[in-house]
């Protein structure tokens, strides 16, 4: 057989050809797309299969994915996600950190939710050292979670709508987004990279004002999701984009490893936040959106619901809460609050060797995992016993979504890939970590 | 419902498999299983196709690097059952010199990546494995970042830059 690779160059000229051939595309990758040894040559375009380069800096591939499609005419007959453009390797740089340090960093995984990476963190640490954390932290730890699935998830929906071509929900989305990035900010000082929990509980408490402006918030949200929804699944043209796009069923999902939504919508009805409940989750009173048919148009759809759910938990969570602590009373593992350390020896000193010797861990290793927007994020940590890890794996959602991408376009359109690369929502700073 | 588990998933693989040993430890209520690497790929199809275990759902598969113990690197397999509610992790201590154990990829399909990741970074060969590339670093590179002896600035002039 013989191939084509074109890209980029708008003439095809036979020098520049035999370039890009040589030095953008490795042999290893060509091999891996065919299935079988072969040496690119350039003949006659009709009559060949063409391997067309997508990414790594495309609109619509959310971030620095690249993906080389082996295509016959305009259908895909094989395609290979090409990972690592972002990797800033997080799983080395925790080796070499205190378990406390490692916090801020994790923000940087899924950039869209950040606040919930930080809680999956802390309570894989907090299982590894056995720390009990107060009842008003682990609330607040919830309605940030929460919050955060919304902004991921509008973000989710607002640019996969705007890559099938619908610009005005992405503004939408970001508007009301911007009103949570605003209750974030009154909460945890930050409104972005926050690295709001800390071992043990959360940096601050939740205020009067903050709560009160996450009610009024959650109050207005579903009339203005509403809105999207009529502009959304009355759209004849959104409808047709993605109604039996990208199917996969429920064993094939199990099998190649799809987590979240894009599981749920294929008809496998798990959620962590139920199968095992962490934090406060089994109080609540919510229910798991499930659909059957695993398109593109039901994964929108199980975002949607999710949102109203979390809405719904919101509002439960806020009823519960009560005053209290907000930092486990744990001095040789959990550091003090900082007006503590300015004003107590004893937290001073405490600090002191948290900071310079880190906290006292039994040897032994543990996995856990939480509900993240994107689906199970899980960190498996195995401490040797002392102040800094000795692995830390990150089972990140983004990366195992992405691994049925392949799977998915096979014999869809070019204009699907996009669709379907949307659907599955993958962040590139949590796949590549 | 920790030990019951525990039990069938121990009664079934010493059934299926009498001349080996397992080797049981709960830590934080996580049941870990040690076996031999030589049958992981045995050991897995039987956790996975039994009836009463189902460990359908390969969460994770991940090595990790000893540095200096005799058996340097160990292959850890997050296993979940979604019928049973039950997560699982079965390790595997690579025991021959070249680093390498049998890929489980005919086992569960999502390993593929999982299994190419653990070759990327700590230099694990995954026998029998359909494409075993490099997940993240350049197919040119020639170190495996998360081993030990890797220092964490890197090693100078490991990544060419792209040329003019």
């Amino acid at each position: 057989m013989v191939f084509r690779v074109l890209y980029r160059f708008p003439k095809n000229k036979k020098k520049n050809m035999e370039k890009l051939t040589k030095e953008d595309v490795h042999p290893k990758i060509v091999q891996a797309l065919l299935g079988e040894d072969t040496n690119i040559t350039i003949e006659d375009a009709l009559e060949n299969e063409m391997i067309l380069n997508m990414g790594p800096q495309h609109p619509a591939t959310h971030g620095v994915l690249r993906v080389l499609l082996r295509l016959d005419g305009e259908t895909i007959m094989a395609a290979v996600p090409e990972l690592g453009y972002l990797h800033r390797g997080y799983e080395k740089l925790a080796e070499n950190m205190e378990f406390q340090e490692f916090i801020p960093h994790t923000d940087r995984l899924d950039y869209l939710s950040p606040l919930s990476n930080n809680v999956a963190y802390a309570m894989a640490v907090e299982k590894l050292v056995g720390v009990e954390v107060p009842d008003r932290a682990q609330y607040i730890r919830m309605i940030i979670c929460e919050l955060s699935r919304l902004t991921s998830h509008l973000i989710a929906i607002g640019a996969f709508a705007m890559d099938v071509g619908a610009m005005t929900i992405f503004l939408w989305a970001m508007r009301e987004r911007e009103k949570i990035l605003d209750i974030l900010d009154l909460v945890c000082g930050a409104r972005f990279t926050t690295s709001f929990t800390r071992i043990g509980g959360v940096a601050a408490d939740m205020t009067g004002e903050a709560i009160a402006m996450t009610t009024k918030y959650i109050d207005e949200f579903e009339g203005n999701f509403a809105e999207f929804e009529k502009l959304l699944n009355t759209n004849k043209i959104f409808v047709d984009r993605l109604d039996g796009i990208g199917v996969i069923s429920a064993e094939d999902a199990i099998e190649i490893g799809l987590t979240g939504p894009n599981l749920r919508a294929s008809g496998v009805d798990y959620d962590i936040r139920k199968a095992k409940p962490y934090l406060k989750y089994s109080e609540i009173d919510f229910n798991v959106p499930v659909y059957k048919e695993g398109d593109c148009l039901s994964r929108y759809f199980v975002r949607a619901d999710e949102v109203r759910e979390s809405v719904k938990i919101i509002r439960q969570v806020i009823a519960k809460m009560k005053p209290g602590a907000i930092l486990a009373n744990q001095p040789k593992q959990v550091m003090p609050h900082k007006t503590e350390i300015f004003t107590k020896m004893e937290e001073l000193i405490h600090d002191f060797m948290l900071v310079n010797f880190g906290m006292k861990t039994p040897a032994g290793e543990v996995y856990h995992a939480i509900e993240n927007p994107k689906g199970e994020l899980g960190f498996y940590i195995v401490s040797s016993g002392e102040g800094k890890p000795w692995r830390v794996k990150i089972h990140s959602p983004s990366f195992v979504n992405l691994q049925a991408l392949g799977h998915l376009v096979q014999g869809h359109m070019i204009s699907d890939v996009v669709a379907i690369i949307g659907s599955l929502d993958p962040v590139m700073g949590e796949a590549d970590k | 419902m920790n030990d019951v588990m525990e039990e069938k998933i121990l009664q079934k693989l010493k059934e299926k498999f009498p001349d080996e040993e397992f080797i049981s430890e709960t830590f934080r209520d996580e049941l870990t299983i040690t076996v031999n690497a030589g049958r992981i790929v045995d050991i897995c199809r039987l956790l996975k196709n039994d009836a009463e275990l189902l460990f359908k759902q390969c969460v994770d598969v991940t090595a990790v690097d000893w540095a200096r113990k005799k058996k340097r690197f160990s292959v850890v397999y997050n296993l979940y059952s979604l019928e049973f509610n039950f997560r699982l992790r079965v390790k595997a201590f690579i025991e021959n010199d070249e680093g390498s154990i049998d890929s489980v990829t005919s086992v569960w399909k999502s390993a593929n990546w999982y299994e190419r990741e653990a070759y990327d970074m700590l230099g694990v060969i995954f026998k029998n494995h359909p494409d075993l590339r490099r997940m993240y670093m350049p197919e040119e590179f020639e170190y495996h970042p998360l081993r030990k002896d890797f220092p964490l600035l890197g090693i100078p002039g490991s990544l060419p830059l792209p040329q003019k």
